[in-house]
């Protein structure tokens, strides 16, 4: 239980993906102009990363150690993400029509987030068991929502302010990336 | 032979990865803390690279085009496999420190967004140059990145003290958030430099206009 909450903590604030590990910085910068489309985004990867990280775990203890394949891990796992993924966009719009419509164009673009592929090779990395694997996807997916969605509200603030010319866009982006980086190493001495 | 000169060079200023497509910035942002790590991380790009769109260009009028996404994953997954277990045997040190960032070579846009862009429909020399291009280009930005983190940050360059013991080193430059201001700041200065020399030249293209105008006048 201890352990499970510690991951929880870590993952969302302490060893947050964006501003502490940097995986998913693509669609960090790429899809954070409007707080809207960030929360999808961060429901997208959250559902894609907590199924991604059960089922590489069982791909790694039940087909790729037994058979002593495990040098394959990279291959195996990226084409069980690349076809998670296209799998889950096909239930998504035979179900629920609704949050296909939301969520549409974000899903092709989590099978290229480093986020998603980053959490499952962590997880066998780490040792983690089941239990602990499919908390540490989730508590990273939240982080990464968290993330994304502050910055997208400092973003749409960015948009009306008076800017050099030479950091208007992507440089002023990463700069307040960089101070909002520096508020969560806050969290470093929680844990 | 000037076309492959073209294609090397594209990739190293005019398409910097880094600078100016904005592609690959986990990585980026992730090991540039030395500049023997960017180095190192460059290298391996650069080699997976290579591999990836010499294979896929030979390979291009046997890919279906339907499929042709899968295909490519499944070439850069295997270079990528390669690639990392070369490190762990011949560079562990170097491969600790780069840790996860190995594996996830896979998903740097760089690499699929090449051989998409490029391999696809070039013959294998075009698309050997232009990866070579692209890798130097990549490696050249994460050295810089790293060197520019490591100084300020540590007093060092390449482990070799510079400023002997009485630099206090501003530690926050080695730590996450110094990824995203040497960055940021970066980016921000080359703009700065491209836009005044496209207003030096604006400026002068005024001048001669006006001096023709002049000369016409007398």
């Amino acid at each position: 239980m201890k352990n499970i909450l510690i991951i929880l903590v870590s993952g969302v604030f302490v060893q947050n993906f964006i501003t502490s590990r940097f995986l998913g910085i693509c669609p960090f910068l790429g899809v954070s102009k409007k707080i809207e489309t960030a929360m999808g985004m961060g429901v997208a990867v959250t559902f894609v990363m907590a199924l991604a990280s059960a089922i590489t775990y069982v791909i790694q203890y039940a087909v790729l150690n037994p058979m002593g394949l495990a040098y394959l891990q990279t291959i195996a796992f990226i084409l069980v993400i690349a076809t998670l993924v296209q799998f889950v966009e096909m239930v998504i719009h035979k179900s629920s029509p609704g949050l296909y419509e939301a969520l549409g164009v974000y899903l092709p673009l989590i099978t290229t987030n480093c986020a998603v592929l980053g959490v499952a090779v962590l997880n066998i990395q780490e040792g983690y068991n089941f239990i602990e694997t499919l908390f540490n996807g989730v508590a990273g997916a939240l982080g990464f929502t968290l993330a994304i969605v502050m910055f997208a509200g400092i973003r749409e603030q960015l948009e009306i302010s008076d800017i050099p010319e030479s950091l208007q866009g992507f440089p002023i982006a990463l700069v307040s990336a960089g101070l909002m980086s520096v508020a969560f190493l806050g969290f470093s001495g929680m844990l | 032979m000037k076309k492959y000169f073209g294609y090397l060079t594209n990739g190293i200023i005019k398409e910097n990865p880094i600078f100016r497509l904005l592609l690959g910035m986990c990585p980026t942002l992730a090991v540039s803390t030395l500049a023997i790590n960017g180095l190192g991380m460059g290298l391996a790009t650069t080699a997976v690279l290579i591999g990836s769109n010499v294979c896929i260009s030979a390979l291009r009028k046997i890919i279906p085009d339907d499929i042709r996404i899968p295909a490519f994953v499944v070439v850069i997954a295997s270079f990528v496999t390669i690639v990392g277990m070369l490190m762990k045997a011949y560079v562990p040190a170097l491969d600790a420190a780069l840790g996860i960032f190995i594996p996830l070579i896979v998903v740097n846009c760089i690499i699929l967004g090449r051989a998409e862009a490029f391999a696809f429909g070039h013959t294998v020399f075009e698309s050997l140059a232009d990866a070579i291009g692209m890798g130097l280009g990549f490696t050249m930005s994460l050295t810089v990145l790293g060197a520019v983190r490591e100084i300020i940050g540590a007093g060092t360059i390449f482990g070799f003290s510079l400023f002997g013991a009485a630099y206090e080193p501003m530690i926050l430059m080695i730590l996450p958030p110094g990824a995203f201001l040497t960055l940021g700041l970066g980016i921000g200065l080359i703009n700065k430099i491209s836009n005044l020399s496209r207003k030096k030249k604006a400026e002068k293209e005024k001048d001669i206009e006006l001096s023709q105008i002049v000369e016409e006048a007398a």
